[in-house]
This record gives C-alpha cells, structure tokens and sequence, in this order.
C-alpha cells in the first residue's frame, strides 16, 4: 500500500517537473543560442545516461524477483499467524474444524503473465533509451527533435516503474496467496488438544472485558477532596467558557489590598495616559483642535509619555512585584507600610510632573527625563525604598536559591536607580555630554527598567498559567546576563550619524546586533514552556496575552536591532518609524504581558473574575488597534524616508503622511477603547457587584437564625 | 552555584557590571565630550532675547518634532551647509539649578530640521505669522498654533508689533493682532539658529551615503528643477499659487518685477532682500544666505515666469551670471 503510494507521489512529481524542465531546455537555445551549445549537449547525455542507469536497475530487480525460488513449509511461521488471530477468525476456525474436511482452494499464479509482460516493457524502454545524442546538436530543430524523442523515453520509463511496481504486488500477493493456503490446511488438520491449546484459550483471553468497577467497586463516586468544578452556566454562551481562576488562599490580605491599590492606580495612569495619547494621535490629523497652552502638542507628549511609563507601567510592575518577589521567597513582605510609600511617592511624581509639564515647566527636552530633578527624586526615592524591602523579604527568603524572576526584578530597580542618578547628575552634561547621556537614559529606561522587571514578571506568571515549570531555568540566566551586556551599550543607535564620537555609535549598533542573543533565548524559554501545553490556550484568558507578548519580544525586539544599522538608519530615523516600534515594544510586550498577569493575580486576590466577554473585548480591540496603529505608520514613515533620500521639499513627506496619521488616530482610538474595557474588567475584578447571590445570602439567613437562636 | 544563592553577591554582581558598562558607553565619554570641546571662534553667544526665546523653546517641547542637527549623510544637506560637529553644541550648558542642559538635538523630525533655520527663514513678519497659525502660510502644516503668544489690542502702540492675520484665521475678536513680548523672543532665538562658518584651513567633515550623480552636469545643471527649488525657498511665503499673502507677502502672479524687463532688480530681490514697499513684510536675503548659483536663480526664474499664469521670457544662466556680477559689486560699493 505505502509502495504504491509513494510511487504514485514519484510520478506526480515527475509530471510536475516535466513541463518547465522542457521548457528551460526550449529556452536554453534562444538565449545562448551559440556560447553553451556544449553546455546543452552535456545536460541531454547526462540525463539520457541517467535514464539508462535507471532502466538497467529496475531490470536487474525484475530479475532478481524473478529469480526468488519457492521455499519450504515453515511450521514455525504458520504456527506464529494461528496465535495472531483475531477472536472472530478464532471462532470461524473452531465452527469449521468441527464440520467435515471436504474442498480446497487452488490459486492460479499469474506471475508468469506479470514478468513477461514486465521484462518486455522494460526492453522497450531499453531500446527507447539506446539512441544517445551526441552530435548534431546547436540546431534548434535538433533541440526540439531531442526534446520529443526525450518526452516519450521520460513516459516509457514511468510506465516501467507503475509495471514493475504491480509486478511486485502481484508476485507477493501470489506468494502471500500460498501461504495462506498453507495455513488454512494447518488449522484445519490440528490436533485437538493442540487446537485447545492455542485456540480455545486464546480466544478466551482476546474475549475479556474490563466491568468497570475493579479498582472502585460498586460504590458510587464521591469527591469529597472538591476537585470537581463543573461549570454550572446553562444555557447558549456568547463566547467560549474559559477556566476560572482559582482563588489562592493565605494571601495576607493586607498585601493583597497593597497590591490591589498598585494595580488599581496604574489603571487609572493608563487611562490618563491613553487619552492624553489618543488625543495627541488625533492632532496630527487635526491641529488646531484647541488653541490652548497647556494642551498644545509639544507639552502634552511628554505628559502621554510619562504618564504611561512611570504611571501606568511602572505601578503595574511594581504592583505585581509585591506579589511575587514574597510568593517565590517563600516567605512574607518585609515591609507593608514601605510598600505604601512607594505607591504614595510615585503617585505624586506623576501627579506633578504632568502638571509642571502642562504649565511649560520640563527638564530641557530628552526624551522620558522631561520631568524636572525634585520630581523625578520622589519617582527615586520611590524606588529605593521598594528595592531596601524586595531585598530584605528576599534576605528572609526559605528557600535556598533565589528564583529567576527576583533577578530580573531586584536588578531591574537597581539599574532604574542607577540610570536616573546617571541621567540626573549635571558633572557630565554639557553640550554633547547631555546628549550621549540621553542615549544611554533613555533606552535603559526601557530595555533595563520597563523590559527586565516584565520579564520577571513573565518568568514567574507564565509557567504559573501553564502550571508547569519553566522550559529552561539555564537560558534565563543566559539571557540575564546577555541583557545586561548588550542592553548598556545600545543607547547611542539614537543618534546614528550624529555629532558624537564615531565609535560610540558603532558600539551601540554591535549591541543593537548582540541583542539578539538575549531576546532569542528569553522567547525560545518561553515559547519552550508551551511545550505540550498549546491546548491551554483556548481554554484560558490570560495565556492570549502572554502569546501576544511573546510574539512581540521577539519580533518587536528583533525590528530594534534591524533599525539600528546605519542603512536602516538612513531611512527610518526621525521618521514616525521610531513611534511605530516604540508602541510595538511598550506596548506589544510591556502592556500585554501586564495585562495577562493582572487577569491572572486579580481573581486570586478578590476572588471576582471580570465578564469574559469584556476581557475578550479587551484583548482583541488592543490587538487590532496596535496593529492599525503600527503597520500604516511603518509603511508610510518608510516612504517618508526615502522620499527624504531624494531630497524632495520637506513638506512632501507631510503630505504624503496624512492618510498614516489617520490610520494611526484609527488604531490610537481601537487601542484607547480596549482600555476603557479593562478599566471595566478592573472595576468589576475589584468592587463586590452588590447582587444578590443565592447560595451565599441563604447561608447568611442559616447563621443569622443560628445566632438569634443562641442569644435567645 | 554559591554566586547564584547568595542575594547579596548576586546583586552586587550585577549591580558592578551594568555599572562597569555605564561608566565604559556613558559617563567616561560625555565626560570627554565635554571636556575636549569648545565653542568654535566664530560662534556668536545667544542674545539675551534669544535666551529667552531658547526657554520659550524648551517649556513648549518643541523638540518633540524639531531636531538641531545636520547629520553627515547626504540626505541632509538639504539642512545646513556642513555636518554638524561636536563644537556646535559645546555652547550648551546647565539651564538654572531646576533644569538641565537643553542641547535639544531632537529624535524626531516630524518638523524641518532647525540648525540652520535663521538663515533659511530669517523674516521675522514670516515667523510671526507662522507662529500664530503655521496654515496661514503653509497649507499642508501640521504643526500646532500659538495664538496665546500673541495679544490682541484695538489701538497698537507705537512699538507694539501688529502681525497681520487674515480673517479666516481670526476668532471673531476685533482689533490688531500684536506680537507678545514672547513671540518676539522666540523669533530672536530662531533667528539665531545659525550654522557657525568653521575657522579658515579647517575641513568640515564630508556627507556620507552620496546620491548617484549622473554624468551629465551641465546639462543636468540648466534643467534644475525650478518648481523643488521654488518650493523649497520661496513658497513658504509667496505661497503655491504665487498668490503671496495680503499685507504680509506680495504676490508673484501677475507681478512687475516677475514680468518686468528689469532683470537686474529681479535679481538682486533674489540675491539680497527687499524692504521698499511699507505695505509687506521685509525680504530676507534669500539667494545670498543659500549661496545660490546662477543655474538655480535662473531655475526660480523662469519657473516664476511660467506658472500661474505668468507668461514672461525664459532666461539663461550666462545672462543671469553676468547680472549677478554687476549686483553683487554694487552692493559690495554701498
């Protein structure tokens, strides 16, 4: 059957093959109509050879099947098949052996037929095959010529091969045929007891059935560990029913309102944050929406920005930090109240770094340290009051080692303080010193601040939803140490062709390339650790971000480094390109990676999961959003680009983005809505419905009598 | 592994690394930048006007769509005459105890790039006029509008700066439209956003990534593109229509001087400015402050003279070379 198959493949292909092979030999001589005539004549003897090569074996197998000799009667072997019968072949045995002996069954072999007609078959091809061309060639008519003697040798031999093949069905069907014969004349003529022996009892055996009931008895089932959970919703669902979150007890429940809070507030930054960036997406389509100082373009990017980076995402880590750097301690929180601190400080440092920003108060123009000293120190102090409280819960730690995710986290705010006191210290920042300062603060606030406490966080959440270990505990250090290599030295690619030193910006560019050996071996961790848990996707709500997320790492990342080349940098930089892939990193991978760790932490906080179609919403409209956000503004920041190149008048380049830049607003919108759903999954995670819930009321009625009773 | 069990050296670990790293890509070679340059000598200091301005600049987060930067590639030559160097930012120093050096050599290029705009658009009635709305002169901006810098009185003083602005993009107020003190320090900072020549005997570094030239120059030459260079230089103000901007441009069509036989005047507009009509704004001297050639001010030229109806001579770049000369040595007598 498999033979047949994969001829039936071979000849498939050939015919494939056939028409544009013969087509590139008719092509051969009209382009090189004099230079390669040998050329051709090599390639049409070496495939005419090959056909004969090809004929000869495939006689020289006929002979040799031919040639197989007929062989004794194998008691052994016709023992084997009677003790490989079904239950069924059993008993028809059994039913005929009692009947009287009377007839036989005679086969007629054909295999004389089949080889006859097989070796002159084959004999055709060998005298279709014999005229070798040699000379006369260089003629076009010759080529031709040769080309339609090569069509019916091509056709001879596949003809051969489907013969031969049927030939050898046949003459082991033949053979199969008398072996069968064989063994029926043996059943028949067993012995009894021998029959008994290997029939009967075989027979009993094959006829056995499990009840059922050997390891439980006839006891009806009981689950009184509560393992089972059913879901209980009838009726038709709008969408698919995802497992629930199961809720974790001994919390202590003052952390879980500390982490809540966290969580809670950088809802609401990202909120802000969001609409303050919808509208900014939304002025570049229209520019005078307002006319007003504290809402003009200029001082309402650098609100958006921070809002977004020490509000919404630095809170939602931290956040969910508290969570995890005691959970794999093994141990408790140092510090609540230390907690509360940090929360309370970078809370007013958003607070009033969006104002001073609004009222034209800022820092001097780089990017992410518009906030001006005083307020990025509470944003500081902030930090270094979590990072004394991680270290002491993670110094009372039970457990020997310390977990992969506490690296990356405990590290993440330690180069986050280191970062801003390098980029907040005025000895090194006058002239090009602010701006080669500026490369450095900027991209470490991302890749070592932003970047390295998510993956922590990822290191921790995702093997916990996948409820396996991660894939390879050896490949996060690896990664580890790799980031913080290659990670320091990028943060000049941002000023590629600038004024400073040469040698800087080929350092940043070999980082950006180095790059790849971390992002390859967190994604590859992570993708791993799906290993034989893909089919939790469907059934989870919190697993989707996380693959989002990864998608992203990896590719997100990867756009960094290919952005980072000089040649790449002639195109894309200054252009909308840099937005585009700063919301595919930011927020392809920061947003969605904290998203599915609070969807996943949440519920096991409070107990109250948000409505499932409200997460769908949320996950999809995020998605789609970034996706029309990013891809028209890298398509059209690349025509931009090379509009540039030709030196086109400035204004062009604006023209000709308009239709992106409202692509962008489009996709700003989807993204900025999928928000207010998650703001309404928060609300909804966190505040108690105030509905009427059945069970628990009647329990509560139960306890109030029970009470009355007592007192009475 | 002990180092890996024990919290401490773990995070020390890590901590000396990425601290070793910051010191080797950050802190050692800012420190040098700042240290091995100095303004070039013939810099000139900002005004005390233009610091202001520069302030004004900065608290308005300009520099999220204008970089200050002429990079060495070729694509950019179309900003400054020369790469910008380190020497041009060594000027740049710690704004007050609250705020940090503003080097402002931008990320983004959403706008034109300004290194060299005080040359490139060195009217003030232009700027002022942009700043209070970027659509009344240039069409297609997207750049927001900065009426809050501007005030408006029904009698303007005698030194007050009246800006005239077209009714379309007045709110309904009566009254002139005066420059604020603000304004016209922004102005005066971009005014001042010149490139420094570099001292004599000394090469700028080159423009890297050349666009291939094709080898026909001077033919390539005489057919230069008038339109790109019109659009480029001239349409900010005189508009795409050459319809120009009532009270604050002339327009082109249909003008004497573009029709006129005089093409010494003609030229010398081009080459040096014009102030001798009260009712619009001052010309800059265009042609002089982009080193304009012959071929290109012919360019202009007869694409003036053809557009928008203009029906005029063509003119060649010989004839305008020789008119060139003669301008240029009587304002050299003046």
């Amino acid at each position: 059957m498999h033979l047949r198959k994969f001829f039936w493949i071979v000849l498939f292909g050939a015919l494939m093959i056939l028409p544009p092979f013969t087509k590139a030999q008719e092509q051969v001589p009209s382009k090189f109509s004099l230079g390669s005539n040998s050329a051709l004549t090599i390639i049409l003897f070496l495939v005419v050879l090959a056909l004969f090569f090809a004929v000869l074996v495939l006689n020289e197998k006929a002979k040799q099947i031919r040639q197989t000799g007929k062989k004794p009667v194998d008691f052994k072997k016709l023992k084997t098949y009677a003790g490989a019968l079904s239950s069924k072949q059993i008993n028809t045995v059994l039913s005929l052996r009692k009947k009287s002996r009377q007839g036989s069954v005679n086969a007629v072999p054909a295999i004389l037929f089949i080889t006859l007609l097989a070796s002159s078959s084959s004999a055709y091809a060998q005298t279709q095959g014999q005229p070798a061309p040699a000379s006369l060639l260089g003629e076009t008519g010759v080529i031709i010529t040769l080309i339609l003697l090569f069509i019916p040798i091509l056709a001879g031999v596949i003809i051969l091969i489907i013969k031969l093949v049927n030939a050898i069905k046949q003459y082991k069907n033949s053979a199969s045929r008398e072996e069968a014969e064989k063994l029926a004349a043996y059943l028949k003529t067993m012995p009894e007891d021998e029959a008994q022996q290997l029939l009967v009892k075989k027979k009993k055996a094959l006829d056995y059935r499990l009840q059922n009931n050997e390891l439980s008895g006839n006891i009806a089932a009981e689950d009184d560990k509560g393992l089972i959970n059913l879901n209980d919703s009838n009726g038709l669902p709008l969408v698919a029913t995802k497992k629930k979150a199961v809720k974790r007890p001994n919390i202590n429940p003052q952390l879980s309102r500390l982490v809540l809070w966290y969580l809670g507030c950088a809802t609401f930054w990202l909120l802000f944050g969001t609409t303050i960036g919808e509208y900014l997406g939304i002025k570049f389509v229209a520019p005078d929406a307002d006319h007003v100082s504290w809402l003009s373009f200029g001082r309402l990017r650098p609100v958006h920005t921070n809002a977004v980076f020490w509000g919404w995402a630095s809170l939602a880590m931290l956040g969910l930090g508290y969570y995890v750097v005691p959970r794999v301690s093994n141990t408790s929180l140092a510090s609540i109240k230390k907690g509360w601190y940090t929360l309370y400080l970078i809370n007013a440092a958003v607070i009033l770094g969006s104002l001073c920003l609004m009222a034209g108060i800022n820092n001097g123009g780089g990017e992410y340290r518009e906030y001006i000293w005083p307020v990025m120190l509470l944003f500081g102090a902030g930090l270094a009051i979590t990072l004394v409280n991680f270290l002491q819960t993670i110094a009372r730690r039970t457990t020997r080692e310390i977990y992969i995710a506490n690296w990356y986290i405990v590290s993440s705010i330690i180069f986050a303080i280191v970062i801003s006191v390098v980029a907040y210290v005025p000895y090194w920042q006058n002239g090009l010193g602010e701006t080669i300062v500026q490369g450095y603060y900027m991209h470490q606030g991302v890749g070592m601040w932003f970047m390295l406490f998510t993956l922590g966080i990822v290191y921790y959440f995702l093997p916990q939803q996948l409820n396996k270990p991660i894939y390879s505990y050896s490949l996060g250090i690896l990664a580890f140490w790799a980031q913080i290599l290659f990670y320091t030295l990028i943060g000049t690619h941002h000023f590629v062709f600038s004024s400073i030193p040469w040698w800087l910006q080929t350092v940043a560019i070999v980082g950006s390339a180095g790059m790849a050996i971390p992002v390859i071996a967190g994604a590859t961790n992570f993708i791993m650790t799906f290993k034989g848990a893909w089919y939790k996707i469907k059934d989870s709500y919190t697993i989707p971000f996380f693959v989002v997320g990864i998608i992203f790492y990896f590719t997100g990342s990867m756009q960094g480094t290919a952005e980072a080349f000089r040649s790449t940098n002639l195109i894309w930089h200054f252009t909308d390109f840099t937005v585009a892939h700063s919301h595919l990193t930011m927020y392809g991978i920061i947003c969605f990676f904290l998203w599915a760790a609070i969807y996943a932490v949440v519920p096991r906080l409070t107990g109250r999961e948000a409505p499932q179609i409200a997460i769908g919403a949320h996950f999809w409209l995020a998605l789609i959003g970034l996706l029309f956000y990013t891809i028209p503004l890298m398509y059209g920041s690349t025509l931009k680009g090379w509009l540039w190149m030709q030196g086109k008048p400035f204004i062009e380049g604006v023209v000709l983005m308009a239709p992106y830049w409202l692509w962008r607003a489009i996709g700003g919108s989807l993204m900025w809505l999928s928000h207010l759903f998650f703001a309404y999954n928060m609300y909804r995670m966190l505040v108690s419905p105030g509905i009427i819930e059945v069970k628990e009321t009647a329990i509560q009625q139960l306890e109030l009598e029970n009470n009355t009773i007592q007192t009475a | 592994m002990e180092l890996f069990d024990n919290h401490k050296k773990l995070f020390t670990t890590a901590f000396l690394f990425f601290a070793a790293l910051t010191m080797f890509v950050a802190i050692i070679p800012a420190i040098n930048n700042q240290n091995s340059n100095a303004a070039l000598p013939g810099a000139v200091p900002l005004s005390a006007d233009a610091e202001k301005g520069k302030a004004i600049f900065v608290a308005n987060g300009c520099v999220a769509c204008h970089t200050q930067q002429v990079r060495n590639v070729d694509m950019d030559k179309m900003w400054g005459g020369r790469p910008s160097i380190a020497a041009d930012y060594a000027d740049n120093h710690r704004t007050d105890i609250w705020r940090n050096t503003a080097t402002l050599m931008g990320t983004e290029r959403t706008g034109p790039d300004l290194t060299d705009i005080g040359n490139r658009q060195p009217s003030v009635d232009w700027n002022l006029v942009h700043l209070y709305n970027p659509r009344i002169v240039v069409k297609e901006s997207i750049m927001p509008a900065y009426p809050w810098l501007f005030t408006v009185k029904a009698e303007p003083g005698k030194k007050d700066i009246v800006v005239n602005i077209p009714a379309a993009y007045r709110t309904g107020q009566q009254g002139k439209v005066v420059a604020t003190p603000e304004a016209l320090y922004l102005v005066a900072y971009l005014q001042s956003l010149k490139q420094t020549k570099l001292p004599d005997g000394t090469t700028a570094p080159e423009f890297l990534y050349k666009r291939a030239e094709t080898q026909k120059d001077a033919t390539a030459l005489q057919e230069l593109d008038g339109k790109a260079l019109y659009t480029a230089n001239c349409q900010t103000c005189h508009q795409a229509g050459g319809e120009g901007l009532q009270g604050a441009f002339p327009p082109l069509k249909g003008s004497p001087v573009v029709m006129g036989e005089n093409l010494e005047m003609y030229v010398d507009i081009i080459m040096h400015g014009y102030d001798a009509r009260a009712e619009y704004g001052v010309m800059p001297a265009v042609g002089t402050n982009m080193n304009f050639t012959e071929h290109e001010v012919a360019a202009i030229i007869n694409y003036e003279r053809s557009s928008w109806g203009n029906q005029g001579k063509k003119v060649s770049a010989e004839e305008i070379k020789k008119i060139m000369d003669v301008v240029k040595l009587k304002v050299a007598q003046e």
